[in-house]
């Protein structure tokens, strides 16, 4: 009977996003529909990145080379053949990729695909690296994440180099970055509700017990790095089909810095942490971006201060590590059950209540 | 190749190791104490070189006492950072203070970019850099020359601190075991914070001299020498300082000679030195001269 | 209960455990028996806890083998341990924190799970239906032990006490044939060490296990085991009913440190 009614909340709650989306489309200007995009996308990505960080609690410090490993993917897969050759003028494309390109309305496969390559790149940077303790692992990630930068910017028969791509088919729209961002949550937190999540949050808390209950530690640990990298890939892949280019720029570790902070700043191990920071930090880069650029209002002339959003980002995090770790939502979930307990509670008159206690 | 262009760049390897070597210090120490992890290590390396930017080229002071001057400053700034970010956060897990480093090196970073300008600014190299020598047909820069023996001589003194001081003393008892050093009087707050004034000290010198050598000084300039840095301090054995040096040099020419030998592949030299960092990882996570821990079930 | 004609199920071969050059356990062979409940006692440091890391498989012994119900475990890693019936409790508390009590014993169950992580990602009706069998499952062992009225307490939450009753709880929902406990009544008072004892009885006899502890609180010891195992410096020095061991001169003067005049 609740789980009845649970469901319908949540399709009632689908209806209700797509009923925005098919508003904002008509309605939104092109700025504000590019906010609306890029908070989508960072959903996935922080959602993702959640579950390594949060829900199994190991330190991940790469989640930008999974993001570039889906760009990089889904960029190959989709440029016009047209574009390729123009694009690749120093170095010529590899084949396969010089000889086909996919067609727009196969998407949904290279967003999959994009993902698949991702998820290939966490299984095998994972598979020696997992096992590798705390700070440790950490380091390893970021590593990694390092090696694929400097992979893209000096394979040029592969990504073109620090050139970068363009004449990507804009792809993204409201539909698909905020449909992508409903589907990671939807299963990342059914994979959190379920033995698997139990597992991951049991190695969080104590790996030696869990080993002594018969959780097999580093094939949980992988399941978590598998679907993170999985959606960080998508994560990137819909970036790059947003802004229509891709270079190695993009994926620098100021990405994994921005991940970081939603996380930390939304509660390790909250997916409604995690999903409500997203969109809180896409906005509030763009609210920044206006200290950053000249303003000239006639009697007062801002020069702007470039750097300013990051200096406010890290003293963010910093002040946040010193004096509210827990994030704003802890390790808090919303849940339909909560909503609807919050709601009955406020029907029932207050001697009723004393009654049934 | 000839072999004076090996010679060449042999030395140049281990002046660019001795650098590392000097930065790689700060790492292994404090790694040592507080198992923590000082990402913004990297950016102190490039504080350094920025004092000593504004001591010479704007305050014209002779470079004795800028050299001073920028060592004391810079330790200052390493013992600031650890008081307001790190001290607070002392009995945390590692995790946290690794996440809070991270945020004091953009922090570090993005200050300097927004305060100083991202734009590059020339170094006014020191006349001994400068001048090269030639010794019996090989040329030699100042800096190849100059840049091992000061790195030799900061770590003489390093070493003779360590192991001949009772701050030294208290240092390494703290590494070992650090509440019962503080059960046995010592100011384990005290000892922490000089830990880092001599690293980031160390790293002051080792920007000075960096900027010698590479004599364009940007705010981004610590991130890639630091990384590298940590590497050494890693594959020589974190906690350990020999180590730390020996790291160093390693580094260094492996560095210069792969790109000497293969300069095709240049361009990843970078992603070679962070392979080396997680093949020791996973391989050798203890360094050529580290100790083994384990963890008490 | 104390039948000598029930077969061996637990056989530890001459085992030796050396960490370099610090030999922690020399030469240390034991048999327990279906059903039995074991003890095993010594001074601190003797070498108890680290007999049970290498039965559980935390460390691999440089000499020696163990034969669970006949078959080798040598070597395995704990979570194989586990998976072949022996579990086992720690002496510092090692509880999932963060999650609920009822989460802490459903753990235990994630091991012989039988859906796939595709039918869990989607939610499928027929991961859910094994979910929620595994919560009645759950439940029922909770109440079995007292703590179903805690079921969606956080584990951090609890006191302590309870905590080590979740503890073995948690053990006992890995489905085990062998139950290791280590020093069970740490931190306890007399009355919660009396509740101990007959909680041990109680869960030998209801879900047919041996058991195997580790304790220092004497009482426990002499009430609820059957045969005692003394550890010195990691060797065997007696083992007996407990009136033998209370009678042993080498016991007392391990754990006294006193030496006697005895022929």
């Amino acid at each position: 009977m609740k789980q009845r009614t649970h469901m319908l909340l949540s399709i009632a709650s689908l209806v209700m996003l797509g009923a925005v989306i098919w508003w904002a489309n008509g309605n939104l200007n092109a700025y504000y529909t590019r906010v609306a995009n890029t908070a989508a996308i960072y959903v996935v990505a922080a959602v993702s990145y959640n579950l390594i960080n949060g829900t199994v609690g190991a330190l991940s410090l790469g989640p930008n080379g999974f993001m570039a490993l889906g760009g990089y993917t889904i960029a190959l897969l989709m440029l016009p053949i047209a574009q390729k050759q123009m694009v690749y003028f120093l170095e010529p494309l590899i084949w396969p990729f010089s000889a086909f390109s996919l067609q727009p309305n196969y998407y949904l496969i290279g967003l999959i695909l994009s993902g698949v390559i991702a998820a290939l790149g966490a299984f095998l940077i994972g598979w020696p690296c997992l096992r590798l303790k705390g700070d440790y692992l950490a380091i390893a990630t970021f590593g990694f994440g390092e090696i694929i930068f400097v992979l893209a910017n000096n394979m040029l028969s592969v990504t073109n180099g620090a050139l970068g791509i363009k004449g990507l088919p804009e792809l993204t729209n409201l539909w698909w970055s905020w449909g992508m961002a409903a589907a990671t949550i939807f299963i990342i937190k059914n994979v959190v509700n379920s033995s698997f999540g139990r597992a991951m949050r049991a190695v969080r808390d104590n790996e030696v017990a869990a080993e002594a209950m018969g959780i097999n530690v580093s094939r949980t640990k992988m399941l978590a790095f598998l679907i993170s990298g999985f959606f960080g890939g998508i994560s990137g892949a819909l970036m790059v089909m947003l802004i229509s280019t891709i270079s190695p720029t993009l994926f620098m570790f100021t990405m994994t810095f921005n991940l970081l902070i939603i996380v930390v700043l939304g509660g390790l191990g909250s997916i409604t942490g995690a999903t409500v920071t997203a969109v809180l930090f896409a906005v509030l880069q763009e609210v920044l971006r206006t200290v950053e650029s000249p303003i000239d209002l006639g009697f007062i002339q801002w020069p702007g201060i470039p750097g300013m959003r990051m200096v406010v980002f890290s003293v963010l995090l910093i002040l946040m590590m010193l004096f509210y770790r827990r994030g704003l939502f802890g390790s808090w979930e919303f849940s339909w059950e909560w909503l609807l307990s919050k709601l009955r509670r406020k029907e029932v008159p207050q001697c009723q209540q004393q009654i049934n206690k | 190749m000839s072999i004076e262009i090996f010679i060449q760049q042999v030395l140049n390897g281990i002046s660019l190791g001795s650098l590392y070597s000097l930065i790689a210090i700060g790492y292994t120490m404090v790694y040592g104490i507080l198992a923590l992890i000082n990402f913004a290590h990297g950016d102190i390396f490039m504080i350094g070189a920025y004092i000593a930017f504004f001591a010479v080229a704007i305050y014209a002071l002779p470079w004795w006492l800028a050299a001073i001057l920028t060592v004391l400053l810079t330790a200052c700034v390493g013992m600031l950072i650890e008081r307001v970010a790190y001290r607070p956060l002392r009995d945390e897990p590692r995790i946290s203070l690794l996440i809070t480093a991270v945020g004091v090196a953009f922090f570090i970073e993005n200050l300097a970019i927004v305060t100083l300008g991202a734009r590059p600014k020339g170094f006014p190299v020191p006349a001994m850099m400068a001048t090269n020598f030639d010794i019996s047909g090989i040329r030699i820069s100042g800096v190849s020359l100059w840049v091992p023996v000061l790195s030799i001589c900061l770590l003489g003194c390093l070493l003779y601190v360590i192991y001949r001081t009772k701050v030294g003393m208290a240092m390494r008892a703290v590494a070992k075991d650090i509440e019962a050093t503080r059960l046995m009087g010592v100011n384990v707050d005290k000892v922490i914070m000089y830990t880092f004034a001599i690293g980031s000290g160390l790293a002051a010198a080792g920007g000075m001299m960096w900027a010698s050598k590479y004599p364009q000084i940007q705010p981004l300039m610590g991130m890639y020498p630091g990384w590298k840095a940590f590497t050494a301090a890693v594959v020589g054995g974190i906690g350990n300082i020999t180590g730390a040096m020996i790291g160093g040099l390693i580094i260094g020419l492996v560095e210069i000679l792969t790109v000497a030998f293969f300069p095709s592949i240049s361009g990843f030299r970078d992603a070679i030195v962070f392979a080396i960092l997680i093949i020791f990882l996973l391989v050798k996570p203890t360094g050529l001269m580290g100790e083994p821990l384990k963890e008490k079930v | 209960m104390s039948a000598a004609d029930k077969q061996i199920i637990l056989d530890v071969q001459n085992v030796t455990m050396a960490f370099g050059g610090l030999v922690a356990v020399k030469d240390f062979s034991l048999q327990i028996r279906q059903n039995q409940l074991v003890g095993l006692i010594g001074p601190n440091g003797a070498g108890k806890t680290t007999v049970f890391n290498i039965i559980t498989g935390q460390y691999r012994p440089t000499k020696g083998s163990i034969i669970f119900t006949g078959q080798d475990i040598t070597g395995l890693n704990p979570s194989a341990v586990t998976k072949a019936g022996i579990a086992r409790t720690f002496q510092n508390i090692r509880l999932f924190t963060s999650m609920t009590v009822l989460e802490n014993v459903l753990v235990a169950y994630h091991c012989r799970l039988k859906s796939s992580v595709w039918s869990a990602f989607f939610a499928l009706p027929s991961y859910r239906r094994e979910d929620s069998l595994l919560r009645a499952k759950g439940m029922e062992l909770l109440e079995q032990v007292d703590l179903a009225h805690l079921a969606n307490e956080k584990a951090g939450a609890l006191p302590y006490g309870q905590q080590r009753r979740l503890e073995i709880a948690r053990a006992l929902a890995t489905g085990p044939r062998l139950l290791l406990l280590d020093e069970p009544a740490a931190g306890m008072n007399p009355e919660e060490t009396a509740k101990l004892t007959n909680f041990i009885r109680e869960i030998r006899d209801r879900f047919d296990l041996t058991v195997f502890l580790i304790e220092h609180d004497m009482s426990l010891v002499m009430k609820v085991c059957e045969e005692i195992r003394v550890l010195d410096y990691g060797q065997t020095i007696a083992h007996g009913t407990p009136a033998e061991i209370q009678q042993n001169a080498r016991v007392i003067e391990a754990y006294l440190g006193e030496a006697e005049d005895h022929a």
